[in-house]
């Protein structure tokens, strides 16, 4: 299944990193390096390419970028991966979201869309549909159509339908699908209160105030100070006492951000912004 | 080869051990975590395959039961000696130059996540000839590239004797491309584990 004869040493990684910041303005400087010496092997097997030709083909074919891009970020993702945080978030943030007017929610790095989607089922379970907007972004233009589609196929759905279960929400998974065929579409309603757009999380800012933001199995992929970058543009992007939930493997370390996040939840890395 | 004093004093001289495991390996991981002692003064990596809503219940047996520290795997630990650590569900598991873990999400390789193939290939690639790994029994043919790519980088490889193990398939695929410098019986592997570093002889 795999090449073996593809090997690319971590001089070449570095190369391929400034050749991409140099010919397209995109960072991965800051990407962990194993994760990302990983994909390139993988793109050269799958476009069965050299190191030489991969170098060529960046610089010269304007549409292969995109190709790279969606092939070097990850964007494996699933409708309620890791049930018990949904289960979480369900019983520690909604009752505060439920405190406001309306809440504004942002999902960074949310490839296909399916972590929105789960989220919009909580909020509507919860009677917060209507109270409530929820902000996709990903660094990525080609996964940011397949999320406002919101259309995946049942298969996925089936394994979906599964986690669901675990989170202790009523219902089925089904109710919020409209299913033709082999393809399941996410019920207009939840499609309305959501909006996808692209945000590079290395380069870009603040782009408004939320009351919660998630950003799950993100941060595996960047290296410390990236990831404390991040986390400051996630401090300034929130409301006072507003809420931050990472991947279940991912934890906030650096000692000036535990003052700046009081954990909610330990187990699913669920944090609130405290101070101003 | 069998077991014999070469692979006992690479045992002893090995500072990252690393277990793969699919089906039919769970009571033999549980039981070499029960014997390890607490001072092994070795790093432990423990990638097994397991279904992704299992909530853990692995990681809690194993520790209840481990003389080691045992910890599951989160974003950026590090590498440390006289611990246990299993590769969480749901994720790969790769270890970076600094000797950090780093968590991937991608796609399954051989229809599992955690893959044993990704592990073994991040350990050969930073620790190569510093690593001992044994494949345990599994039903795939995961961890048999892995364990090649770690042979080839000095380290010493194993796989439980296919006819010995519950399922054959993993540990065959391993001897099938050369990957396993020693084939050993189940008992021969528990020897292994057991001897202390003093006396580097065989009973």
């Amino acid at each position: 299944m795999t090449d073996t004869s593809v090997i690319i040493s971590s001089i070449q990684v570095t190369e391929l990193i400034d050749l991409v910041k140099k010919v397209h303005g995109f960072d991965f400087s800051g990407y962990t390096k194993a994760s990302l010496k990983r994909r390139i092997t993988r793109i050269m097997q799958l476009k069965k390419l050299s190191f030489y030709d991969l170098k060529h083909i960046l610089v010269n074919d304007p549409h292969f970028f995109q190709e790279f891009l969606e092939e070097i970020t990850v964007n494996v993702t699933e409708m309620f991966r890791d049930p018990t945080f949904y289960k979480a978030l369900d019983a520690q943030v909604v009752p505060y979201l439920s405190t406001y007017q309306h809440s504004k929610i942002w999902c960074a790095g949310c490839s296909t869309g399916e972590e929105v989607y789960s989220l919009a089922i909580v909020l509507r379970e919860a009677g917060l549909s209507k109270k409530s907007f929820i902000y996709g972004t990903d660094i990525n233009t080609e996964v940011l159509k397949e999320a406002r589609k919101g259309i995946y196929s049942l298969r996925n759905i089936k394994s979906y339908a599964e986690n669901y279960s675990f989170t202790g929400l009523k219902g089925s998974i089904t109710d919020h699908f409209t299913i033709l065929y082999d393809a399941a579409t996410i019920h207009n309603e939840l499609k309305q209160n959501t909006l996808f757009s692209v945000h590079n999380l290395v380069s870009d800012n603040v782009f408004n105030e939320f009351q919660l933001i998630s950003c799950r199995n993100v941060f595996i992929y960047f290296e410390t100070e990236l990831q404390e970058r991040i986390l400051e543009l996630f401090y300034k992007s929130l409301c006072p006492l507003g809420y931050l939930c990472l991947g279940s493997k991912e934890t906030i370390r650096s000692d000036s951000f535990k003052k700046k996040f009081k954990v909610i939840n330990q187990k699913e890395n669920i944090y609130q912004k405290i101070g101003s | 080869m069998a077991l014999d004093k070469t692979v006992i004093e690479r045992w002893h001289a090995a500072d990252i051990v690393l277990f793969g495991g699919s089906a039919g390996s769970f009571k033999l991981l549980f039981q070499i975590v029960k014997i390890l002692p607490a001072d092994l003064n070795k790093t432990v990596i423990i990638v097994i395959h397991r279904k992704k809503n299992f909530f853990s219940e692995i990681e809690k047996l194993f520790a209840e039961n481990s003389r080691m520290l045992m910890r599951e795997i989160a974003d950026k630990d590090i590498l440390k000696t006289n611990t246990i650590f299993i590769a969480p569900a749901n994720y790969h598991t790769l270890i970076e130059k600094d000797g950090t873990f780093a968590l991937d999400v991608s796609e399954a390789v051989w229809y599992s996540k955690p893959s044993i193939d990704v592990t073994f290939e991040s350990a050969a690639e930073v620790y190569g000839a510093r690593c001992l790994a044994i494949l345990l029994s599994g039903a795939n043919q995961d961890g048999a590239e892995g364990l090649l790519k770690l042979r080839n980088s000095g380290a010493t490889t194993i796989a439980q004797d296919p006819d010995d193990a519950e399922m054959g398939e993993m540990p065959r695929s391993a001897v099938d491309i050369g990957a396993a410098e020693y084939v050993l019986q189940t008992e021969e592997i528990f020897k292994l584990l057991n001897t202390k570093s003093d006396s580097p002889h065989i009973n």
